[in-house]
């Protein structure tokens, strides 16, 4: 008896143990979560196959490799075999038609699948893209596909708005802005042609400063894409923007693009409250003057600097029937509200049909941080900054802090 | 004779005590006015607790960088910094401006500060020391 209790005490603290995370993840009512990984490290985006095999792009080699797939090999709903490869770090990962792509800063590759959707040659994979602008700042390639061929790339513009000297207070803006011609866009090139670089690329929107989270949108076929504005607004300018001002502006956004569109950065910044194209101060702006008038607007302004990493517009049917074709959004969380608290960390929902807003967003997932505020930004135990939806119809988030990523579903 | 030595020993204790304070006295003063310049030119991008942000910008806390070499550090605030780093196993990809708009007293002063703060205990740095990077320019 006392064995049996013993067994039954030491099953049930194991299988917490095995159950816990370091935060706790809060959800609509109806959705539960679970950890999926954790401790991998610097996980960027991921994407998830057919058959419920996760793959995470890191941006920092665990032992030695870039890019991680788990698999349960026994269903039994643990991942229990994990497959390292790719010597590259970077951001960008997708699977389309038989193949997973992978980017690092300046490159994009491809690896062919077979029927039981195991990688055919990890150590060779197709180099689809190269020689793309890598300067550090905001040079995540982030990546998705259409479905005719063709693969779009984030070019974020390594700067923060494009002046004389970068983030030097008081310099000023250049006029045209020189780095929109490799940079500070979206570019598209075929999925299947090895080699591709500028010259056999398309730039297929210009006037993005860094976007990091970009999907396809099926119902409307049409890229979706969310950009993080400007920084420094409060600090280079307190005769126009105050601290509180500073912090909420410019919006964070989320656009729907076609080929040809000009977001307006880095003349322009969006301003949520005013609903307008405002002219950033670098190029005459005063906070309340217009610009860039054949640039698009928004289809959501999002609160300032919490950093959209991930875009996934949903096409499942687990979920209730008001999240189906709508976007989810992963917030990396803010650094440049400082000295007033972070704002992010968070994922949220907006609602969408025919690939546009039907009502406000809303936050979906909270908690990833740790904290009830953000003052420090390392302190914040995880940063959402990837999202998939799986084959059954449930998303997973990554966390490029520890690495964990977690799976939200919903219980009928 | 002995006497004598006994007294010019402990005249030249207290003056070296009162130099000891007054040096204390200096540095946190400047300390002091330091964080005035942090709060206002560093902060965003360090943060308050110095810990910096992930990948992006530098933390300032027990690193070589704040820790060692007074020089580099001095010239890092006055030219910016834009060269790819690695501090502890991490690496940081923003861009720093030069503050050399800032005055001798204020680098030394915030550097005094930044290298007196977040767990950091290390010698102050004077605004003679900030002039004289500056002119090695």
């Amino acid at each position: 008896m006392r064995i049996i209790c013993f067994t039954l005490i030491t099953l049930f603290y194991t299988s917490c143990i095995a159950q816990q995370s370091d935060v706790v993840i809060k959800v609509p009512n109806g959705f539960s979560t679970s950890n999926v990984a954790k401790d991998f490290g610097r996980v960027r985006h991921i994407a998830v196959n057919s058959n419920g095999d996760v793959y995470m792009k890191l941006e920092k080699l665990n032992n030695g490799k870039g890019i991680i797939r788990l698999r349960d090999t026994n269903k039994d709903g643990k991942m229990d075999d994990t497959l390292k490869f790719g010597n590259y770090v970077g951001t960008g990962i997708a699977l389309k038609d038989g193949y997973l792509y992978a980017s690092s800063n300046s490159e994009v590759f491809r690896y062919q699948l077979d029927n039981q959707l195991n990688i055919i040659d990890t150590a060779n994979p197709e180099k689809i893209i190269t020689g793309l602008v890598d300067k550090r700042q905001h040079a995540s390639k982030s990546i998705t596909l259409d479905n005719a061929g063709n693969i779009y790339v984030n070019i974020g513009g390594p700067s923060n708005v494009c002046q004389e000297q970068d983030r030097q207070k008081g310099a000023k803006g250049m006029m045209p802005c020189p780095l929109l011609e490799t940079a500070g866009g979206i570019w598209q090139f075929k999925s299947n042609k090895l080699n591709q670089s500028y010259a056999e690329g398309v730039r297929y929107a210009t006037g993005i400063r860094n976007c990091v989270g970009l999907d396809w949108n099926n119902e409307v076929n049409e890229l979706f894409i969310t950009a993080h504005g400007r920084d420094m607004l409060f600090q280079d300018y307190p005769e126009l923007y105050d601290q509180k001002k500073g912090a909420e502006l410019p919006s964070e956004t989320m656009y729907m693009v076609k080929k040809g569109d000009d977001c307006g950065w880095p003349y322009v910044h969006w301003d949520h409250f005013q609903n307008k194209k405002i002219l950033n101060p670098e190029y005459g702006g005063d906070g309340k003057k217009t610009g860039a008038e054949n640039a698009i607007n928004p289809l959501v302004g999002f609160p300032g600097h919490m950093a959209p990493n991930a875009l996934l517009i949903y096409t499942g049917n687990q979920f209730p029937e008001k999240y189906k074709n709508g976007a989810f959004v992963a917030f990396h969380g803010s650094w440049n509200r400082a000295p007033e608290h972070q704002e992010g960390f968070y994922v949220v929902f907006v609602p969408m049909k025919n690939g546009k807003p039907t009502g406000n967003w809303e936050v979906f997932a909270n908690g990833f941080s740790g904290m009830e505020k953000v003052t420090n930004l390392s302190n914040a135990k995880h940063r959402p900054c990837g999202l998939a939806q799986g084959p059954d119809g449930s998303i997973y988030v990554s966390d490029d802090v520890k690495g964990y990523v977690w799976k939200i579903q919903y219980n009928q | 004779m002995n006497k004598r030595i006994i007294t010019l020993g402990l005249l030249v204790l207290v003056v070296l005590l009162v130099q000891s304070q007054t040096g204390d006295v200096k540095s946190k003063a400047s300390i002091k006015r330091g964080k005035l310049v942090y709060n206002k030119y560093c902060l965003t991008c360090h943060q308050a607790d110095g810990g910096g942000v992930p990948r992006m910008n530098p933390p300032l806390i027990k690193t070589e960088y704040v820790a060692q070499d007074k020089d580099r550090l001095i010239g890092i605030v006055l030219k910016g910094f834009n060269q790819p780093i690695e501090i502890n196993g991490e690496e940081y990809s923003n861009v720093m401006a030069s503050h050399a708009f800032l005055t001798d007293l204020e680098v030394a002063d915030v550097l005094t500060y930044v290298r007196n703060s977040f767990g950091n205990k290390y010698a102050a740095i004077t605004p003679a020391e900030v002039k004289s990077v500056r002119s090695k320019k």
